[in-house]
């Protein structure tokens, strides 16, 4: 089941669009590339991709219209025929994958030597695939000796790579010699395997090693189709090749949320995709939601998954064909509805075209095109919305809605690698934008909303209970990025400790609540008392309220006490931050020059720099978390 | 010999595998007149063609396999035992 991919749409014109992408231009066959990848395959057909992908590569230089990462996949069995799904899995989210492969069995020797073509490979992130076997029937074998190994492995990839490392877990392969109480022979395989799986996943987060859980994959999809003794003994090939796509997409998956692209919200359709029937002819009452028919308990399950995925930070919102006070009607009067209309982040009911009203919701929520999801159960405005927004990502469905939840969650559109607090804030946070954005409705001039606002923003150097979230909005801040550079947490580590480094995390407050960690900014002092801007990212939730300003204004004071004349931006344009190009201008920094990728530097002198007027008062935060002057006014 | 059908079918794999829609399968065709069909191809070959047929090889046939034809011919061979009616 879903080995071939089956959220995503068949396509049929594969053929022609495949024997047509070798004469197109890179920018054009890169995006057939994609909708190609973007397509249910078999291995057979992932094979033929990949190869016409690579040798599309081998000729023509992509890497100015997608970023690479590069993937380092060892271990201790055949692993090269996951190769093809893993890159394509890749490309699915927009990046171009370079695959190391270890020397078969050689990866702690690869680990441990620094001359080793593992380092000098230079990897982003390193996959470690290790096989049941392997692990389970060494002599003496026991999985607390089992995860010293692993252990080691991981600190070796950091200290000579400062990469991100993976973890596979182990496959149930091994046949049980006791039965249901498997666990009680400590010396059998399957017991070993089983308590390997328990030990990596409470050893892993605190390493910050992120797990690959095929064990779990393989027990939803079945153990046979992942694993088939003829083909271990023939070819040392653990996973089989016929289950390499879900493989490769569940890596994608954990590049993808590496780099900050994985979805953010969920965009559902009402009639008949989150209760049965049509609420503008079958009236409220003759819909069907709820107990005592199977397709209303399969829309409450679909409710309820949902509920879930915006408890923990996905944003939800409503994209219908209807009347809008009839669309409204079953979050009003049906009780057996799960979401209710507050879980809504936006609403949008009315006769329009879907693909225009999706769009709308993108930058209501400020959020990119990319970051979407669409449920329907309606095939037309599937393809319709596909057509018109290839970037939106639109799962097929099943004709009974008794398997919503399962195709949705396969294709696992949100993977996310931590939670922090401000995931399970953020549905509420974007509620209070709305709220927001009613009040500047209402305001009659710009100054009026900001002042009526009451915003606060506190601001600290990166804070160690914050640091995941530190972490996680560098490596996926797209549009207000001045630099896009991608820091481990490692890295950020290390900036911590640099007497040369000055980094600020800022909160904004308001009359709604907190907006959470809204900024980031990353200075270096230079030889020439010159703070160095490297990084400055902000969230479009908090534009056009006057933080720029702001953060310039802690920022020349932070930079004054650090002795530094001058700070030095730079903008590094990448295809998702045109918004700031021009940014340092507007805080009346000089252009020093432009390089020949649209590149720009920029200075301003702190000497005769008076703070900027803004709405926004400032205050420093302890350690935490709280600003001392909000403390002392409640 | 095995039906044109067969070799149509396998062709059709052999073309997507290898990336090669010039790949024209005979009877004589071996690993050596493929390029790219090495050992690691070779089970690739055999799983899409178990895939496709929805037929299964022993290992020993596996091992056995010297050309096409011989493949083409098992192929045939075991699509007519899963044909024939259970009772026959």
């Amino acid at each position: 089941m879903f080995q071939d991919l089956d959220w995503l749409p068949e396509r049929e014109d594969w053929a022609s669009l495949a024997d047509t992408i070798h004469h197109q231009e890179p920018r054009e066959a890169l995006d057939s590339f994609r909708l190609l990848a973007n397509s249910r395959m078999d291995f057979v057909r992932a094979f033929r991709l990949d190869k016409m992908l690579q040798r599309y590569r081998s000729e023509h230089d992509l890497i100015e219209f997608l970023p690479k990462v590069r993937l380092a996949l060892i271990g201790s069995s055949t692993l090269s025929h996951l190769h093809p799904g893993i890159r394509l899995a890749a490309l699915r989210r927009g990046i171009l994958l370079d695959v190391y492969q270890g020397i078969y069995g050689m990866y702690r020797q690869e680990l441990m030597d620094p001359t080793s073509g593992l380092h000098s490979f230079k990897p982003d992130v390193i996959l470690l695939a290790l096989d049941a076997h392997h692990l389970a029937e060494a002599e003496n074998a026991d999985a607390d000796s089992i995860l010293v190994m692993i252990r080691s492995c991981w600190d070796a990839a950091r200290d000579s790579s400062n990469c991100s490392v993976i973890q596979q877990t182990v496959l149930p392969v091994h046949p049980h010699l006791l039965g249901n109480q498997e666990s009680q022979y400590s010396v059998s395989p399957a017991a070993i395997v089983t308590k390997v799986n328990a030990l990596l996943r409470d050893e892993a987060p605190k390493a910050n090693v992120h797990l690959l859980a095929v064990d779990e994959w393989a027990a939803q999809t079945g153990i046979f189709e992942w694993f088939e003794p003829s083909l271990w003994y023939r070819s040392k090939q653990e996973i089989h090749p016929r289950v390499s796509n879900l493989y490769g997409d569940q890596v994608g998956r954990i590049l993808a949320a590496l780099r900050g692209k994985s979805s953010k919200c969920l965009v559902l359709d009402l009639d008949n995709t989150l209760w049965g029937g049509v609420v503008g002819d079958d009236g409220v009452d003759g819909i069907v939601i709820g107990q005592g028919s199977e397709s209303g308990e399969a829309f409450v399950a679909l409710q309820r998954y949902a509920k879930g995925l915006s408890q923990r930070g996905v944003i939800l919102a409503v994209c219908s064909k209807n009347d809008e006070a009839n669309a409204l009607l079953p979050f009003e009067k049906r009780s057996e509805m799960i979401l209710r209309r507050s879980d809504i982040a936006c609403f949008v009911a009315n006769w329009e075209d879907k693909a225009g009203n999706i769009r709308r919701i993108a930058q209501q929520l400020n959020i990119g095109l990319d970051s979407l999801v669409f449920l329907d159960d309606n095939p037309f405005e599937r393809n319709l919305v596909r057509r018109e927004l290839p970037r939106v990502a639109v799962p097929e469905l099943p004709e009974d809605p008794s398997g919503y939840v399962r195709m949705l969650s396969a294709a696992g559109y949100f993977e996310t690698l931590s939670i922090t607090e401000e995931d399970r804030e953020r549905s509420h946070q974007y509620r209070a934008n709305l709220a927001r954005e009613e009040l500047r409705e209402k305001a009659t001039d710009m100054q009026g909303f900001l002042r009526a606002l009451k915003m606060k923003l506190t601001w600290s150097p990166f804070a160690g209970k914050d640091l995941k979230r530190v972490v996680q909005l560098l490596n996926k801040t797209n549009q207000f990025n001045l630099t896009t550079r991608r820091y481990s947490e490692e890295a950020v580590q290390a900036l911590l400790a640099d007497k040369d480094v000055l980094t600020l995390q800022l909160r904004l407050l308001d009359v709604y609540g907190n907006n959470g960690i809204i900024a980031l900014l990353i200075g270096r002092r230079n030889a020439h008392a010159e703070l160095e801007l490297e990084t400055w990212l902000m969230s479009c939730r908090v534009l056009g309220r006057q933080v720029e300003q702001a953060t310039l204004n802690i920022l020349a004071e932070k930079a004054r006490e650090m002795g530094c004349a001058h700070l030095a931006g730079y903008y590094r344009p990448t295809a998702s931050n045109a918004m700031v190009r021009s940014h340092y201008e507007k805080l009346g920094f000089t252009l020093l020059d432009t390089a020949e990728d649209g590149s720009t530097r920029w200075k301003r002198s702190l000497d005769q720099m008076s703070p900027l007027a803004t709405e926004i008062e400032i205050l420093e935060e302890d350690e935490y978390g709280v600003a001392r002057d909000l403390q002392a006014a409640h | 010999m095995a039906s044109q059908e067969i070799y149509k079918q396998l062709t059709e794999i052999f073309r997507d595998l290898f990336d090669d829609d010039t790949i024209v399968l005979t009877p004589e065709t071996t690993a050596g007149d493929i390029t790219g069909w090495d050992s690691m191809m070779h089970v690739n070959v055999v799983l899409a063609v178990e895939m496709r047929f929805k037929i299964k090889f022993k290992t020993s046939e596996i091992e056995s396999l010297h050309n096409v034809g011989h493949l083409a011919d098992m192929v045939e061979t075991k699509l007519a035992v899963e044909r024939r009616p259970a009772h026959a």
